[in-house]
């Protein structure tokens, strides 16, 4: 049984084949990085993992099950989580609340059942903080718990992108670029919980990266892809060393 | 500057935060509850007035404040709550029905409004609900069997188990109680995941998608609160009046709502009340201030109007968050006295955020 | 057969009117992105200043449209400057709000000025409002009057301008490429907000145009630019983004209500066009011109 398959991904945007017939798998428990140069089409696979698109050909098969036709809200349910290239966050919320939002699919109530405040729903509402306070450890979000996101320098807002993901309790995680915009010191950090991600919390993580070492450095298998296709397959110095891939980066 | 520690998830919870909160809360709801006592029948219509507004604002509020979606026609919403309170009471149905089949009529016509709104973004949404209150008018006028048309209709008073509370401080009770009820309710959807999912959708709907929030479920549920609590409110202002005609709920009243929204300040349930006293009490100051006016100016028929709109460019231009914003502005000064800065709100400049997608 | 091609007719002109005001919207929104909810106010302070350069100061049609026109555009520069300058960028919401502020105080104003006030107002044009036959069968005859045709060719007229301006000008440009993307124009040099002083100028000139010629049919008073509630469908069901869009929608709610006022029971010439706009908004939500676009993650 495969925990994650692509099988033949295709989109076509106009003319633009953005996407055109990629297909991979990811196993259960390891590191999977996508990368390409810019334009090659590693985020357009992510809006069709995500169902932000539909494919016009291929599918998307998550613990065998065919997840092609499901709808986009359903899929966080399912067990898939994703952060967004350019930090997707509830601006004029607090970091808790955004963090209360990645519970969503595991709240228990009912409108009428929330507008009375039943007492389950007070319970509820304790489990779910209880199950953000850890997250907000593991991630050292301590200090930032009350402020504003609009507020939050670029890196923490990333970071809190990851934690809101990480609250929806997820198997598989989808992170765009997660190192985008980060300083050194900050995309070492993200290094480490995406380690620590994989080690100790045991999901299963599929990522877009541009920078290199950090693919590297937390990998364990690297699929490259340029103009929609895939180029290669396989360990990072595998696909650093090949021909294509490095065709690819250099141009010509 | 009070700083709470906290021990305990609870604390997160509740509504009321600390002490004060609830001295305060406390001693206006024993103010509210003497009112009929120490003022006189007038200054109760208008408390009563009052709150019927503050309950429609607050459900325009839900829908434009906490979800993120403009409604320029939510006068239809009360015009189908007081119609239908209206006519159900004159086929002789009795008012502890009447009143929540107004307030549900109105939210499910809410969903049906709220359908396109699954589909269209920002200003579509806004001027299809404008369309859709305009033929509500319209409707109002010409069903004439059931409405009266132009000639209007008596709204017959609310008897409950042979009590009359159709006026002065027993008709004030009941709207001041709806209306507590109203906010204590909204306030308990806000701190759980229905009222987190729709503030989700007004900041990122992507985000909220992305994660399992069901967003055309979610906006369909807000458009059906809000037009029901606004609905309800109608109810409540058809007994108010005494005597319906369709010229009460056009599009100039939706307005109206939408400004004692951003008076009040955008987003909070605050904002709802401190609107409503501003939509309430404009008219009395105005009433006042026309004594110092020359009479050519005073007695011009648009005066009210054109104060209503400065006091909005006003808001808009210079405090944005409305009077809510503004008291909490006042409170921080003091709380932070002498360390207040002018920088501590500043208005975070956007150059032309695009909403245009592309 | 005839019948309705009168019909036709006679929706045609004040279809004009609404999409002259259209134009105005999508013009403002375009450009800045502000939905401006005064449009038919500045279309009733038009009507006013030729009213007043006309009636009250005695000057011929033509200088006075033209200095209503004029006027207006002064008018749309300065009240983009002041007003809405500040709060450039603020949300879309603020904005709709503000513009409708302004019409709160633009109605309440042109009450309050001398020699405006409440009462509704004519004024003297050179085109008849008797009908010109223009094709005479046994029963009846199709006929359009000078007044009519003054409103038809002048907006032809307008948009061709527009057209010409928008496309052969420096400056017309330069305000189209403020409109697809303002950034990219404001490092190529535009500057981009004197561009939108500009556009509110030329939308607040056709407001103006637009109320010069409505002025014979429905008169002048302050409630005239309650008008500016009905070219919100046409400028919808034009896609609200698109110039051509906003003429053809102008025109499609002006006949729309020509017929529904005979074919139709009393009622419903007044909503004729908000039911069409809602359906188009039901099956096309991106207007008849729009396209469909999606936010990019």
């Amino acid at each position: 049984m495969t925990f994650f398959r692509a099988e033949n991904l295709a989109i076509q945007f106009g003319g633009l084949r953005a996407v055109d017939g990629v297909s991979f798998e990811v196993r259960e428990g390891e590191v999977y990085s996508i990368i390409g140069p810019n334009g090659a089409g590693k985020t357009t696979v992510f809006n069709l993992i995500s169902r932000i698109y539909d494919p016009s050909a291929g599918r998307v098969v998550f613990q065998e099950r065919d997840i092609t036709g499901v709808p986009p809200h359903r899929i966080a349910g399912l067990g898939i989580a994703r952060t967004f290239q350019n930090i997707e966050l509830f601006q004029n919320s607090t970091v808790l609340q955004n963090l209360l939002l990645g519970r969503h699919e595991h709240r228990r109530s009912n409108l009428f059942s929330e507008m009375l405040f039943l007492p389950h729903v007070r319970r509820m509402e304790v489990a779910h903080r209880e199950k953000v306070e850890e997250v907000i450890e593991f991630l050292g979000l301590q200090h930032h718990r009350e402020s504003r996101v609009s507020g939050l320098p670029y890196g923490i807002a990333k970071v809190v992108e990851l934690g809101r993901a990480l609250c929806t309790e997820p198997k598989l995680l989808l992170l765009d670029e997660p190192s985008s915009g980060l300083n050194p010191e900050e995309s070492e950090d993200m290094a480490f919980w995406i380690e620590d991600i994989q080690k100790d919390l045991g999901i299963t993580v599929l990522m877009v990266e541009h920078n290199m070492s950090l693919v590297a450095e937390v990998s364990d298998r690297v699929l490259a892809m340029n103009d929609g296709r895939v180029l290669a397959e396989g360990t990072p110095q595998e696909v650093q060393q090949h021909e294509a891939v490095i065709k690819a980066y250099l141009g010509g | 500057m009070r700083f709470i520690f906290k021990t305990d998830y609870d604390q997160d919870i509740r509504l009321l935060k600390h002490g004060g909160h609830a001295f305060w809360y406390g001693l206006l709801l024993v103010a509210v509850l003497l009112a009929p006592v120490a003022v006189d029948d007038y200054y109760i219509g208008q408390l009563t007035q009052l709150a019927i507004f503050a309950m429609a604002g607050l459900g325009l509020m839900l829908l434009v404040g906490y979800t993120g979606l403009v409604s320029l026609g939510h006068a239809a919403f009360m015009g189908i709550g007081a119609y239908t309170e209206a006519v159900l009471l004159e086929r002789g149905v009795p008012f502890l029905i009447s009143l929540p089949v107004s307030a549900g009529l109105a939210a499910a016509v809410g969903i049906v409004v709220g359908l396109p709104a699954l589909r269209l973004a920002g200003i579509y949404l806004a001027i299809a609900t404008l369309a859709f209150a305009i033929i509500i008018e319209e409707v109002l006028a010409r069903w004439e069997s059931v409405t009266h048309g132009f000639t209007g209709m008596v709204v017959e008073p609310i008897s409950v188990f042979g009590y009359e509370l159709s006026e002065g401080a027993d008709f004030y009770y009941l709207s001041v109680g709806l209306l507590i009820l109203i906010v204590l309710m909204s306030l308990n959807l806000l701190r759980s995941p229905t009222g987190r999912a729709m503030v989700a959708i007004r900041d990122s709907e992507i985000a909220a998608q992305s994660t399992g929030i069901h967003v055309a479920k979610y906006k369909t549920i807000a458009f059906a609160i809000s037009a029901g609590i606004t609905g309800l409110a109608g109810a409540l202002w058809a007994h108010k009046l005494g005597f319906l005609s369709p010229e009460s709920f056009t599009v100039l009243q939706s307005i109206e709502l939408l400004v004692l929204v951003v008076v009040g300040g955008v987003g909070s349930i605050h904002g709802a009340i401190f609107g409503a006293v501003f939509v309430v009490a404009l008219p009395q100051l105005l009433a006042v201030g026309k004594g110092y006016l020359p009479t050519n100016v005073a007695d011009a028929p648009g005066l009210e109007a054109g104060v209503f709109g400065l006091v909005l460019v006003l808001f808009i231009l210079l405090e944005p968050m409305g009077i809510y914003g503004r008291w909490v502005k006042i409170r921080t000064y003091f709380s932070l006295f002498p360390l207040y800065k002018k920088a501590s709100f500043k208005r975070q400049k956007t150059y032309l955020k695009s909403e245009r997608l592309r | 057969m005839l019948q309705f091609v009168q019909l036709v007719l006679n929706g045609s002109s004040i279809g004009c009117i609404y999409a002259l005001v259209a134009l105005g919207f999508v013009l403002i929104y375009k450009a800045t992105e502000v939905v401006n909810f005064a449009q038919g106010e500045l279309m009733m302070f038009g009507a006013f200043f030729a009213y007043t350069l006309i009636t009250l100061f005695g000057f011929s049609y033509w200088i006075g449209a033209a200095g209503a026109i004029l006027g207006m555009m002064a008018f749309g520069y300065l009240l983009d400057r002041v007003v809405l300058r500040p709060v450039l960028g603020q949300p879309a919401f603020a904005m709709i709000m503000l513009t409708i502020g302004i019409g709160y105080v633009s109605r309440s104003v042109a009450g309050l000025v001398p020699g405006w006030g409440t009462a509704a107002y004519a004024i003297d044009t050179p085109f008849s409002a008797e009908g010109l036959p223009l094709l005479t069968t046994a029963e009846t005859s199709l006929v359009i009057s000078e007044q009519n045709l003054s409103i038809i060719g002048a907006t032809v007229l307008f948009c061709a301008v527009l057209f010409a301006f928008f496309r052969y000008t420096r400056i017309g440009v330069a305000m189209q490429a403020t409109s697809q993307n303002q950034l990219a124009a404001y490092y190529m040099g535009i500057p981009v907000k004197s561009v939108f002083s500009l556009i509110w100028a030329i939308s607040a000139g056709v407001a103006a145009a637009a109320g010069v010629l409505l002025a014979p049919i429905t008169l002048i008073d302050t409630n005239m630019g309650f008008i500016g509630l009905k070219a919100f469908p046409a400028a919808v069901l034009g896609g609200f983004g698109s110039i051509p869009g906003a003429i053809v929608g102008g025109l499609t709610i002006g006949i729309i209500e020509s017929l529904a006022g005979f074919y139709l029971p009393q009622g419903f010439k007044d909503i004729a066009a908000y039911i069409v706009l809602l359906a188009v908004l039901v099956l096309r939500p991106e207007g008849l011109f729009g396209q469909a676009t999606r936010k990019k993650v």
